[in-house]
């Protein structure tokens, strides 16, 4: 019985702290938010590079470093709390995992090496336009058959990083059932429209398909099944980005609760603003024992990770929206400035609760998960 | 992560169902289902089967009649015990001695001590309180008042102490007392084991909200205990008490878990007899129980992990009982939520509650026994820390931010 992170996985999280840092300043946060990739390739290419991030759950027949996705966790929560890394969730958690599921090793062999290294970036089209994580009612793409190909058509939203993706992961309606299908991006036919987001240390864009080409992936009628248990690894990921951004938050309270001082005395001697910070630490620690525990789950495939990941992703979104939100409150006016980091945390726990499901939606999952 | 135990750990949880299956009687539904008649029949025969099993004391060590288990042992005795509706400590001032009192005796006790009062606690012999709150000392207990004063041969005590649990049934206490008053606070308090029936002691019983006697109040006029009965030198009691309440750390938690998921899976039941289970508000409301249940394990499992590997508490030990008692009021809101109206007049069997969730047995649908648990609830934010307190060394010890400016005591106290 060992539950935290072992030696090796404790320098490996230092490392990435010293990456994040020096690569995700505060300044560099909010200078990408007006950079039209909305990344830095150096950065990008040196996480890979040096610290093996894009890899680390994917095996090494595929080019990855055949760590685990305890491993890439850990990354996430670095990641989270630096607002950083990229492209990272759409290409090395959601359309890694959907290859990885799929079983469809032509597939994982064509798109994962790339993955791995970071010099292709993949992303994950499953939602639509009403903005549901439902598997079973994803609808708004159909494919037909085109001689020996696809032509897909109908619409996708909510999309990571698409505007900079090299493949696209979708899942459409076909004759036989729902299919998983890879689209090359650009493509003629494919039109993309960035959303505008609240969140802007996100990148999401609505996209819009004219019979453009997709090659098969998996079989077609395994994809609910197959996107189902992506979006549970998912979950799982996002906690740890979540957990990050909890950890961010409370750092930046009590450092300013140590050095604003009114009534003569610095704010954080007082009950109420020790008390909040206090909850935001509880938050924090449990958030963390989900995340890792829902880790284990994701990395040894229990039969209670659907329960697990949707706890996780409950859980983990309203710690992270309370933490961000406390965080506001307990500096101030200034708390509510542009200048301010604060707001970029609060979005970020904004977004991060709605997407991928919301607590409720994932409540009632978990309650039909335990049969009740 | 490994949350897997090693193949010997395993083989002892073996051993540990067989020797339920060994001990339960026919038709066992779990302590819960009895009421206090049959448990007082049924429980002394229990008691002696967990001591000639060295499982009744399961972290002594072996030559005073205990277990010897290993931390994991300790964790795994609990949890199956728990799961089966078994109690760890039958009867009332069994948990105060094997958790509590023994483990100091083992730390800080003269061999003379030890092999006078280890061995009468075991049997029951001795029967313990732990006497350190006092009335004007609670959330700050350093600031007791109980005097013992050396003379004769005898330590003179003087002052009033409660809150002690099964106090009622104690013949002896161990207590906090200050033996140096020029000392500041925390510095000038001994460890005294002190003798209840005589004539300076004397026992109230507390009645809590729910109309329970699980506590009692000591008054000491002059009481008198030996001068060999003082533990750990003196005015090193301080030092002492935490060494005790640090002990076993990391055992507790995953029982604790477990113990709750039993309440929930009850809840639950009484849920779906009424049909709320698919009552959409319900639902959420019981996921999100069930989802902090899994919480307070993997937290417990953290904590048991560190104790197996001999690691200082982690992060864990700081929220847990936090965690776990304002769980607790949640759950038993819920309960009441969906007793309904029905709730207010509460009917049903009741069976021996006590602080924190009730034992596999108790009826799902006894609104007695959710009442109940659901006042005793109130108290777990009080006691052992309250959780305004606990807050505070959070965010004092943890976090650094500046601690409580300090009040000087008014002149003339």
């Amino acid at each position: 019985m060992f539950f935290g992170l072992s030696p090796e996985q404790q320098d490996y999280q230092r490392a990435l702290r010293d990456f994040f840092r020096s690569s995700s300043t505060s300044q560099d946060v909010r200078r990408l938010t007006g950079d039209e990739r909305g990344y830095d390739e150096t950065a990008w290419r040196r996480m890979a590079g040096d610290l093996g991030v894009q890899g680390l759950d994917i095996p090494e027949q595929y080019g990855g470093s055949g760590a685990s996705f305890i491993e890439l966790a850990i990354a996430l929560e670095e990641a989270g709390y630096a607002l950083g890394g990229g492209p990272l969730f759409a290409s090395s958690v959601l359309a890694s995992t959907c290859l990885q599921r799929s079983g469809d090793t032509r597939a994982m062999a064509e798109h994962l090496p790339g993955i791995a290294s970071g010099q292709k970036i993949a992303t994950l089209a499953v939602a639509d336009d009403n903005g549901a994580w439902d598997p079973a009612a994803f609808s708004g793409l159909k494919a037909r058959h085109d001689g020996r190909d696809y032509v897909l058509s109908g619409t996708k939203s909510y999309v990571l990083d698409a505007h900079v993706a090299d493949v696209i992961l979708v899942m459409a309606q076909t004759e036989d059932g729902s299919a998983i299908f890879a689209v090359n991006s650009p493509a003629r036919g494919l039109r993309q429209t960035r959303l505008p987001l609240l969140d802007q240390t996100r990148r999401m864009s609505r996209l819009e398909f004219s019979e453009v080409p997709g090659r098969l992936v998996g079989a077609p009628g395994a994809a609910e099944r197959v996107v189902t248990r992506t979006l549970l690894t998912a979950a799982v990921a996002l906690g740890a980005e979540q957990v990050g951004g909890i950890r961010r938050c409370l750092e930046m309270a009590v450092e300013y609760a140590k050095i604003r001082v009114q009534f003569n005395r610095p704010i954080g001697g007082f009950q109420a603003v020790k008390h909040m910070c206090a909850d935001i630490y509880a938050l924090m620690e449990t958030a963390r024992s989900a995340v890792l525990y829902g880790a284990w789950c994701v990395a040894h495939d229990t039969s209670d990770l659907a329960a697990v990941a949707h706890l996780t992703k409950a859980y983990c979104s309203e710690a992270y929206y309370k933490a961000a939100a406390d965080n506001i409150q307990l500096h101030g006016g200034i708390g509510f400035t542009w200048e301010h980091d604060c707001h970029l945390f609060f979005k970020r726990a904004t977004a991060s609760l709605q997407y991928l499901g919301s607590p409720r939606f994932h409540r009632e999952l978990l309650a039909q998960a335990i049969n009740l | 992560m490994d949350l897997t135990y090693t193949p010997a750990d395993e083989a002892f949880r073996a051993r540990v169902k067989e020797f339920i299956a060994r001990h339960v009687p026919g038709g066992w539904r779990g302590c819960g289902a009895l009421d206090r008649s049959a448990y007082d029949a049924w429980a002394e025969d229990w008691r002696k089967a967990l001591l000639e099993a060295g499982w009744l004391a399961p972290a002594w060590p072996k030559e005073y009649g205990g277990g010897a288990l290993s931390v994991s042992e300790q964790s795994i005795l609990s949890e199956e015990l728990t799961k089966a509706g078994l109690p760890q400590s039958p009867r009332p001032n069994d948990g105060l001695g094997f958790s509590l009192l023994g483990p100091t005796l083992l730390a800080w006790g003269t061999p003379e001590q030890r092999k006078h009062f280890l061995g009468r606690t075991l049997s029951g012999e001795i029967r313990w309180a732990q006497g350190y709150s006092e009335p004007d000392a609670g959330s700050d207990l350093f600031s007791l008042r109980t005097r013992a004063v050396l003379g004769g041969g005898e330590w003179v005590i003087d002052g009033a102490k409660t809150w002690q649990t099964a106090g009622m049934y104690a013949n002896w206490i161990f207590l906090l007392a200050r033996t140096d008053p020029a000392a500041e606070k925390a510095k000038g308090l001994s460890f005294l084991l002190v003798p209840v029936d005589q004539p300076g002691v004397e026992v109230r019983p507390i009645k809590n909200m729910a109309g329970l006697t699980e506590f009692a109040s000591f008054t000491f006029t002059g009481a008198r205990t030996a001068a060999s009965n003082l533990v750990g030198g003196e005015n090193n009691g301080v030092r002492v008490a935490l060494t005790l309440l640090g002990f076993e750390r990391g055992v507790g938690g995953v029982s604790a878990a477990a113990a709750y998921a039993i309440e929930l899976d009850r809840l639950i039941e009484l849920a779906r007899h009424h049909g709320y289970n698919s009552d959409p508000v319900i639902r959420q409301r019981i996921s999100a129980c069930w989802s902090k249940v899994q919480i307070i394990r993997y937290l417990g499992q953290r904590a048991l992990s560190a104790g197996i590997g001999g690691q200082p508490p982690g992060p864990e030990s700081s929220i847990i009982k936090m965690y776990g008692a304002e769980y607790h009021k949640e759950i038993t809101e819920l309960a009441m939520d969906i007793a309904g109206t029905a709730g207010i007049a509460p009917s049903g069997a009741l069976s021996a509650s006590s602080l924190g969730a009730d034992p596999l047995g108790v009826d799902p649908l006894s609104t007695s026994s959710w009442s109940t648990v659901f006042l005793l609830a109130r108290a777990g934010t009080i006691y052992g820390g309250s959780s305004e307190i606990q807050r505070n060394t959070i965010a004092e010890q943890i976090l650094g931010l500046p601690r409580e400016p300090r009040v000087p005591i008014p002149v003339g106290r």
